[in-house]
């Protein structure tokens, strides 16, 4: 046989294709595995309550105080960071538009300020963490006390009255029930939609996954890693504002203390959602999702006739159980060991 | 140094000081339109250094760099490339969890239509350019939306190369592209160095193998302890003579 008769065509090994749908969305299945076993656990346990519409109702009124920092805590995630100051952000963006609001101004100027003061406080941890390149763990711990303690001042410790006369149009738009639907989660599934396409169909998207995967190559490919990592604080700034706003309104009253319990919820959402503590991967639906069975746990157990003690043991099964399926799909899927040493 | 027109890309006595270490001493560094030059020394030689000023990374402690005979002063890796400097580093640049035809628009991918900058990115565009710019560089892929981490390193790097000659680069700066590379990996990405001086394309090739750099360039420079120790056309000098000066 001659040299010629070498096979014209492409050896196997290039040909390389896209991979497939189970394949990208594996470490999904398990978060929808535990969150549908879960609902099916609660309809035999109490039918005449999670066969009626109420039940549901309620998740979707409690459920997004947490969800929606949730949804921009996970861009943070992503970076490869994590922000624990969002809870003091919803009290002290909330307590700026009511020192505006009760100081005589127009409401929407109160807003404008309180968005203002999450994006700054925001801005100051993304800015502490990218360009002093202090890990986020350490300095929002810090932030946090300090957002809380500027606003404890600000209040002086007490709370104000959200009554129905004067906030009419802002109780509408927090806490409304269009067509009978919770305006909550209306708004939770509203950012999903948002964050989504910012995430992945913009150019800043494409940059903050960059970001959280390397660095260091981020730089060198001309990506502003300042930037985008002080955006991504921006945004949860912003949104814990609004949640702030939203529980306030809920409860026709600003407590010194709002924010308070969203910390591990909205934590436990993120990484229960699929993304990667290590930074690079994520999706703002896994989220959402996940956020709606952590809201779901705790209306679930009372209803469900069981004693209401046992909500942190489900909670904790529910988290530990759904993250080591989703580990454990997705080392499969990748054809790697499912036991490391 | 033999020129008609300003080089492409020059380096006028560059020096740079690592907290009390002289990585570069006066060094004067240029490429012509159209050759591929091979810079080789050893490890700590001031290649890396070099190559850094160029591409962005590092700013001189004293000297000057030209592009096209214009004094620029290059303070980030975003206007290196702005400026046409493309480089490749060893270390990959590249998002392994991202499709091949995202992480070749990295940084600069194609929007739809924009305001102030915000814009929904060119899916179609992405897709339809990445499988002409890797046919580009005789990489055979059959989809655009493979994961770069199922690439081989020698795959990846010829990706990395199809995105710099994607975007049309004055100067593609190659730094030791087949440093992790398996022996077969390497004739790959040595065949595509070829590829590009085959194409006219102006590039610089650092390596520390010597018969990569005599296979695949028109001249080489040779740095050692901070300093460019030879400067010759390939067809003018010898491994063993290059070799003598390292």
């Amino acid at each position: 046989m001659s040299a010629e008769a070498v096979p014209t065509t492409k050896p196997k090994s290039n040909a390389i294709g896209a991979p497939s749908i189970l394949r990208r969305h594996g470490s999904q299945l398990g978060i929808l595995g535990v969150g549908l076993a879960m609902w099916l656990a609660f309809v035999v346990m109490a039918p005449t309550v999670f066969l009626d519409i109420d039940i549901y109702k309620a998740f979707a009124e409690s459920t997004p105080f947490f969800a929606i920092p949730a949804l921009a805590l996970t861009f943070v995630v992503i970076t490869g960071e994590i922000d624990l100051s969002f809870p003091s952000v919803m009290a002290l963006g909330t307590a700026a538009f009511c020192q505006v609001s009760e100081a005589g101004f127009p409401q929407w100027l109160g807003l404008m300020a309180g968005f203002a003061t999450g994006a700054a406080c925001g801005w100051l941890n993304g800015a502490l963490v990218s360009r002093l390149s202090i890990p986020s763990l350490v300095i929002t711990i810090g932030t946090s006390f300090l957002y809380r303690g500027i606003e404890l001042v600000m209040q002086n410790g007490t709370g104000v009255p959200l009554t129905e006369e004067k906030y009419a149009t802002m109780l509408q738009i927090f806490t409304g029930q269009p067509f009978g639907v919770p305006i909550q989660t209306l708004w939770a599934v509203a950012f999903t939609g948002f964050l989504w396409v910012l995430l992945n169909r913009t150019r800043f998207g494409a940059h903050v996954f960059l970001v959280g995967d390397n660095p260091t190559s981020a730089r060198l490919m001309g990506v502003n890693v300042v930037s985008v990592k002080t955006w991504c604080f921006v945004l949860t700034g912003l949104f814990a504002v609004f949640s702030g706003l939203m529980t306030s309104f809920v409860g026709n009253y600003f407590w010194p203390t709002t924010g308070d319990g969203a910390l591990l919820s909205s934590i436990a959402s993120v990484f229960l959602g699929g993304t990667s503590v290590f930074g690079g991967t994520g999706t703002v639906l896994g989220t959402l999702v996940a956020s709606y069975i952590i809201g779901a746990i705790n209306a679930g157990i009372v209803s469900a006739g069981v004693n209401a003690f046992y909500t942190q043991l489900v909670f904790g099964l529910v988290i530990v159980v759904s993250v080591v399926l989703q580990t454990i799909i997705e080392r499969r899927l990748q054809r790697r060991p499912i036991i490391t040493n | 140094m033999a020129e008609g027109a300003a080089p492409i890309i020059a380096a006028k006595g560059l020096h740079k000081w690592y907290s009390g270490v002289h990585a570069l001493k006066n060094v004067d560094f240029y490429v012509t339109k159209g050759e591929i030059v091979g810079l080789v020394g050893d490890n700590g030689a001031g290649k890396t250094t070099l190559i850094k000023v160029l591409s962005g990374v590092h700013r001189p402690d004293q000297g000057q760099v030209f592009i096209e005979g214009t004094p620029v002063d290059i303070a980030t890796p975003k206007q290196a490339m702005d400026l046409g400097i493309e480089t490749i580093y060893q270390t990959n640049s590249m998002v392994p969890t991202m499709s091949i035809a995202r992480n070749l628009f990295v940084g600069r991918e194609p929007l739809t239509a924009s305001f102030f900058g915000i814009g929904l990115m060119d899916h179609a565009k992405m897709r339809d350019d990445s499988v002409k710019a890797i046919a580009d560089v005789d990489l055979h892929l059959r989809s655009p939306d493979a994961l770069v981490g199922e690439l081989s390193g020698g795959q990846r790097q010829g990706v990395a190369i199809a995105r710099a000659m994607y975007f049309k680069s004055k100067v593609l700066i190659l730094d030791e592209p087949t440093n992790h590379l398996s022996v077969k990996e390497t004739s790959k990405v040595i065949g595509f160095v070829k590829g590009l001086r085959a194409q006219g394309l102006t590039g610089i090739f650092i390596s520390h193998n010597m018969h990569h750099v005599f296979q695949s360039c028109d001249r080489v420079v040779a740095m050692a302890r901070g300093e460019v120790v030879l400067n010759k056309p390939i067809g003018d000098t010898s491994i063993d003579e290059v070799h003598g000066y390292l």
